[in-house]
């Protein structure tokens, strides 16, 4: 084992201030990949990696390895519009990301890494009857979860949200809206980051620029993978790729129900603070927060076909700004600074399979589609209990991939905050 | 972002097109007889290839009239246009040299060069 990062506090930043900040070390290591381990988890992103960390935390594995085709954290962990919050419909998606809503509460203590985790509420925004009386059903259903919500009527709103256009005369206008006080945003570079020195930390190791080119199977049992750095064995493997999980899948002949688009955001130039909340419509389709470096972080839709090519049409970019203008008027005038998509990959019932499959010690957790970063902890958590345990953890057990056959979907198209 | 050539209208902007998956999946002949897992298959499993893939277009806001595209996933060029009901092409060309088609180091968009037909 090497030696452990230095702990972050007032007191290191002191020290290191006095030698002009020159002397802070790397909080993770880039080793060889050794020939076997206990674990690999294909992906480093923010899932594969909260996984690694709780397989070695919660489970007590030490040898565990993270492979990552690029560098760890620049897929969709970094392409996200950082929105966490856990006001789902269904029973099972309230359980499975208000879990992970609780993991967020603390990470930045556990982790002890600033992830700016911020619980400056999300508000939800109704625009016709239909809008009203859906928030309201998914207003009772979280209560019913004890998932903290509540309705908020159009002078509420513009209590809440003074810069909001209420006005009742605009084509869409501001009937009244859910608002999820424990709901907001985190930076997700650091939760990368946080979750790589803690992994690390535990001895984890980060394999990055090592693409996966094939799975070992012998037998029904998964033995090992070949990388672009060589074979290496191990008996679980867990693939967190996103966008490429297809791709993966397609190497054992794995079936998956889903589709790889493009999801697109934008950030405007940075202004002072303006907007400290989220606000979301699924009629209008807009999602809009504000950064702490001030620029309004928008998120568009998704392209309407399957694409690995990180970047989308113009025309999802132009409906996601006019429906954010009809909203914010006074956003009329800001210019975009930076617009980029990232490969989603969605379910046809818009909820993530965390699964064992039909192999032997290969697991899959995908399909997370426009909705994952919210879920990191969470994620990881539950998908680090079914690889250690080879079964599924209570709140995983839904997201079975058998659920395409048995008809037991988790539909939540729609009933999600922003329909894709 | 790209432009499709429609076979009936001509070349226009992919946003007045609507896709509709993957092609050449064929409706079970014999819906009764079944399992849930043969359903399944039929419904919801893909092969969302990186690479060249078969779909279905629509003109939908245009002359509505549906055709199948040829199209590189991993850069959205269109590869080959071919009517409804006709098989799939052969198209020949360099495929991508692992999995993902990326750079060594890092990740982030590509090219490969498959021959146009």
């Amino acid at each position: 084992m090497h030696k452990k990062p230095i702990k972050y506090s007032v007191f290191s930043l002191f020290k290191n201030a006095l030698s002009y900040h020159e002397n802070w070390q790397p909080v993770w290591r880039s080793p060889a990949p050794k020939t076997e381990y206990d674990a690999i988890i294909i992906g480093g992103g923010g899932h594969g990696l909260t996984t690694a960390y709780y397989l070695a935390k919660n489970h007590g594995l030490t040898k565990i390895a993270v492979v990552e085709k690029g560098w760890i954290g620049l897929g969709n962990t970094g392409r996200n519009t950082t929105i966490i919050r856990s006001n789902y419909l269904w029973d099972q998606s309230a359980r499975l990301y208000d879990h992970a809503l609780k993991l967020w509460e603390g990470m930045s203590q556990e982790l002890n890494f600033n992830v700016m985790f911020s619980q400056r509420g999300v508000m939800n925004v109704a625009h016709n009857l239909h809008d009203v009386r859906e928030l309201k059903r998914r207003w009772h259903a979280n209560r019913l979860n004890d998932i903290d919500c509540e309705w908020l009527n159009t002078k509420q709103v513009k209590e809440f949200c003074p810069i909001i256009n209420t006005s009742p005369n605009i084509r869409y206008p501001v009937l009244g809206a859910t608002l999820q006080r424990r709901a907001g945003t985190a930076r997700h570079d650091a939760v990368a980051w946080g979750y790589a020195r803690g992994a690390d930390a535990m001895g984890v190791d980060i394999i990055q620029n090592c693409e996966v080119t094939g799975i070992n199977v012998q037998n029904g049992n998964v033995t090992g993978i070949e990388t672009t750095k060589g074979r290496i064995n191990s008996n679980r493997i867990g693939v967190v790729a996103a966008g490429h999980s297809s791709v993966i899948a397609n190497m054992v002949g794995i079936r998956l129900p889903i589709e790889s688009r493009p999801l697109q955001a934008l950030v405007s130039e940075p202004v002072k603070p303006i907007l400290d909340t989220v606000v979301m419509s699924n009629t209008i389709h807009a999602y809009v927060s504000q950064s702490d470096k001030g620029e309004l972080v928008i998120g568009a839709g998704t392209d309407g076909y399957t694409s690995y090519t990180q970047r989308g049409g113009f025309n999802i970019v132009e409906d996601t700004i006019m429906a954010v203008v009809e909203l914010f008027p006074l956003f009329s005038r800001m210019k975009m600074l930076r617009h980029w998509g990232g490969i989603v990959d969605i379910c046809p019932d818009a909820s993530p399979i965390i699964s064992k499959t039909h192999i032997k010690g290969l697991y899959f957790n995908c399909g997370w589609g426009t909705g994952g970063f919210k879920a990191t902890p969470g994620s990881g958590w539950v998908f680090a209990h079914t690889i250690a345990n080879d079964q599924p953890h209570i709140l995983n057990a839904p997201f079975n991939i058998n659920r395409f056959s048995s008809g037991e979907l988790v539909d939540e198209h729609g009933a999600a905050a922003v329909a894709h | 972002m790209f432009l499709i050539n429609c076979p009936y209208c001509g070349e226009r902007e992919q946003a007045e097109f609507s896709c509709g998956g993957e092609a050449h999946i064929v409706r079970p002949k014999n819906p009764p007889e079944l399992t849930d897992d043969q359903w399944s298959e039929y419904l919801f499993m893909r092969k969302n290839i990186k690479g060249i893939q078969f779909e279905r277009w629509n003109h939908s806001n245009g002359c509505r009239r549906w055709f199948n595209v040829a199209r590189n996933t991993a850069t959205d060029e269109i590869l080959k246009i071919y009517n409804m009901g006709e098989k799939p092409p052969n198209i020949s060309g360099d495929a991508l040299d692992t999995p993902s088609g990326e750079p060594e180091i890092g990740s982030g968009n590509i090219s490969t060069t498959y021959t146009k037909k």
